[in-house]
């Protein structure tokens, strides 16, 4: 691992990674090989299966970390700038891809189909703008931290300040879902306690990030990347090829959807899978969240009226549905947020050149889009499953291992379905049989979006070996996301705030010290918040891509594109637009029907990027240009050669 | 770079960033727009209005941001720009970081 750290010849470099980690997934493909091999014909046991997977992923992670670990700061925040595109490209999307893309995403496109690709479209599209818009600026501008762009950029340390609390909040509710991702994969998949999963994980996280920084938590999470990918195409081929005889579910899945289709005709399902524009809008959420928080806190907070829009008893509250004006902004809400998440813009400092930063971002898509490309055949591939093979089966009482007794569904073999007695036992669907005659029908069926992912090996019948690289490649997603946001939060307390601001004096030592603090703080607190599985954490990631596109985006943005845009205009847009997106959000979660041509709350960021905009525009316009140090500024960002002033330099105290 | 020659250099760059956007946004809002429409036209099984959302617009992101960094990438050396400048400025990048 030595290599990695010296910036060295670059070819030569570049060759040993290339053979670390293609040595590495050939192992890793093998290894799975071997344990399939070894479950079907000597019945290896699913506790040693699970142990396997979980001790060699952990010990990987852990010898990468202490190889790499670092005490230079450049290494320790961006990497030593020495990470190739292609690495950087798969780092970035480990880092992306979370426990939302890996674990929810295709259950809830199994759930709302052509409404879910808000999600597909948002979380890949973004990265087109941060190609075009971003990258090659941000690495042109080679400092740290977000933060440390806006304070340069504006001329000011509380621009910085105001920048660098945006990036703590928006990481800290992101990287707690994280937490909870990886306490639910424990639980489910590999059958321990959910609190002792959530320290597990964090463990794990924490050995990495704690240690080395931005370099280890990168060339850790190329591992990650090779693993959560492997596990997230294995499951999708192996029903291809049962449902459809087509190794290729990507392209199978076509014919899926003609079947989901008729099926959906036949059982006089309502809502089609391929129809859009088809959600109504509700606060369910908000009650079950609001009743979950008084349940554990011993809260007395007040409940809203149950609202659903289009309502039977109220139909003066319209009907949004055949507008696809919430789809249009949700999806470009996700698109702008991804390209304003402070953990993936820092990804780009981390790359050797500008060029470099250019092709990085191109591998970066390239990588996200081989999962994302998946997703929707996984999700139609399951619905076709549960309508063609599920539904129309007789219902049976059945006792579960845990002694509840569920209503489950009657087998081809006359007993009732394991996998349906077994999730239902732990709440994660239920059969409520509301017409009683006997049978399954699909809207008597509700199933938690988790389960499609994790479960969906144990739906199709494949050993267990795979359900536990499914298991392995959820925590791979979720670790790697949560050590990326980790570096994030310990940067902006450690190096935007008190290095920066409080005490420009600090030795490197001091500021390492704090930021190592940091990462243990964040990561204590994080556990705090995900022991008690709040529905609330869940909302609030959807909800950080509406704050991040309504705060960091548009000032990032004008602050290239536009140099007459100064401090004032930068503060007024951040603040305005952060307190557009939290009133729109805030009353529309409580009562859908505080709503603007039919939009979400999820899609409130919207209102906060046209507030953003619009007041750093008008404020700017209204005050004194910037000074001409920063004028120069822009013109060397944008000028691909010659080298930066010092930012830091020009800071006016405000 | 002369003062022209950025200026020239930046309004290609601007150039070609308007183009790309322009086919992002239509592959992507503007086929959701006409998304019931197009599902009406089915290939392979796939209504292509969701096909569109699910793949195509997908595809569509990767081959922009691919063209975008091979046109820029051409377009640095041919105004000279090229990854030995970048690379010198990371030498003295490195140098500061240790002053620091």
């Amino acid at each position: 691992m030595a290599a990695i750290s010296s910036g060295g010849d670059n070819s030569i470099f570049q060759s040993k990674l290339v053979r670390y980690y293609g040595m590495f997934t050939l192992g890793f493909l093998a290894l799975t090989v071997i344990i399939l091999l070894l479950e079907v014909s000597v019945g290896l046991p699913q506790q040693l299966i699970a142990g396997i997977y979980m001790v060699l992923t952990f010990g990987l992670y852990a010898v990468i970390g202490v190889a790499t670990r670092t005490k230079a700061l450049d290494e320790y925040y961006v990497a030593g700038r020495s990470v190739p595109a292609v690495f950087n490209g798969m780092a970035t999307g480990a880092d992306w891809m979370s426990a939302a893309s890996f674990i929810s995403m295709a259950g809830t496109l199994w759930g709302i189909g052509y409404d879910g690709m808000a999600y597909i479209m948002g979380w890949t599209g973004g990265y087109v703008l941060l190609a075009l818009l971003f990258a090659p600026y941000i690495r042109k501008f080679g400092q740290y931290t977000i933060p440390d762009f806006v304070g340069a950029r504006f001329g000011s340390n509380s621009a910085r300040v105001v920048a660098a609390v945006m990036a703590i909040i928006v990481s800290f509710t992101y990287v707690t879902a994280q937490v909870v991702g990886v306490g639910l994969v424990m639980q489910r998949v590999l059958g321990l306690d959910y609190g002792v999963g959530v320290i597990l994980g964090l463990g794990g996280v924490l050995f990495c990030s704690f240690l080395g920084g931005m370099k280890a938590v990168t060339w850790t999470q190329v591992a990650q990347y090779v693993i959560l990918i492997v596990a997230y195409l294995v499951p999708p081929i192996f029903m291809s090829i049962q449902l459809m005889g087509n190794p290729i579910p990507q392209i199978a899945y076509g014919q899926a959807l003609s079947e989901i289709n008729r099926l959906e005709n036949e059982q006089n399902i309502a809502k089609k899978y391929i129809v859009p524009f088809n959600e109504p809008l509700s606060n369910a959420g908000a009650i079950a969240a609001i009743n979950q928080a008084n349940g554990f806190f011993g809260t007395k907070l007040g409940t809203p009226a149950p609202v659903a829009i289009p309502s039977a008893t109220a139909p003066e509250l319209g009907d949004w549905r055949n507008t696809p004006w919430d789809f249009l902004a949700l999806t470009f809400c996700l698109m702008a947020g991804t390209a304003g998440l402070p953990h993936i813009l820092i990804r780009f400092y981390t790359v050797p050149s500008i060029k470099e930063s250019r092709r990085s971002v191109f591998w970066s898509l390239f990588f996200i889009f081989l999962l994302y490309v998946t997703a929707p055949s996984y999700a139609a591939l399951s619905r076709l499953t549960i309508l063609k093979n599920v539904v129309g089966l007789g219902l049976v009482k059945d006792k579960a291992a845990n002694g509840r007794e569920v209503t489950s569904v009657v087998g081809s073999d006359g007993k009732p379905l394991a996998w349906v007695t077994k999730m239902s036992s732990i709440g994660l669907m239920s059969i409520n049989d509301a017409n009683t005659d006997g049978k399954l029908q699909f809207s008597e069926l509700t199933i938690n979006n988790d389960l499609i992912v994790l479960s969906t090996p144990e739906i199709a019948g494949l050993p267990y070996t795979i359900s536990a690289l499914v298991a392995a490649g959820g925590l791979a997603a979720a670790l790697s996301t949560a050590d990326g946001l980790l570096v994030v939060i310990a940067s902006s307390i450690a190096h935007d705030i008190y290095f920066k601001t409080v005490n420009p004096k600090a030795k490197p030592t001091t500021r390492m010290n704090l930021g190592k603090g940091m990462i243990v703080v964040a990561a204590s607190l994080t556990a705090l918040l995900a022991l008690p599985q709040l529905a609330l954490v869940a909302q609030m990631v959807a909800w950080a891509f509406s704050l991040a596109a309504s705060t960091l985006f548009p000032i990032v943005l004008l602050g290239i594109f536009w140099k007459r845009a100064n401090f004032q205009g930068a503060m007024a847009g951040m603040v305005g637009g952060l307190i557009a997106t939290l009133w729109y959000l805030v009353n529309n979660y409580l009562n859908p029907a505080n709503n603007i041509m039919g939009l979400s709350h999820l899609s409130s960021g919207i209102f906060g990027m046209i507030a953003n905009f619009t007041l750093m525009i008008i404020v700017s316009l209204l005050t004194a240009p910037p000074p001409i140090a920063i004028q120069e500024m822009v013109d060397q960002l944008r000028n691909p050669v010659g080298e930066m002033s010092e930012g830091g330099e020009m800071i006016h105290q405000h | 770079m002369s003062k022209s020659k950025a200026e020239e250099y930046w309004r290609r760059n601007i150039r070609l960033i308007v183009i790309l956007l322009v086919i992002w946004f239509l592959i992507s809002y503007g086929a959701a727009l006409i998304a019931p429409v197009l599902n009406n036209i089915v290939i392979l099984g796939f209504p292509i209005g969701f096909w569109m959302a699910s793949q195509g617009s997908l595809i569509g992101f990767v081959l922009l941001i691919y063209v975008y960094a091979k046109q820029m990438n051409k377009m640095d050396d041919e105004f000279h720009v090229s990854d030995t400048d970048v690379k010198l400025t990371k030498a003295e990048e490195k140098v500061k970081i240790r002053k620091n």
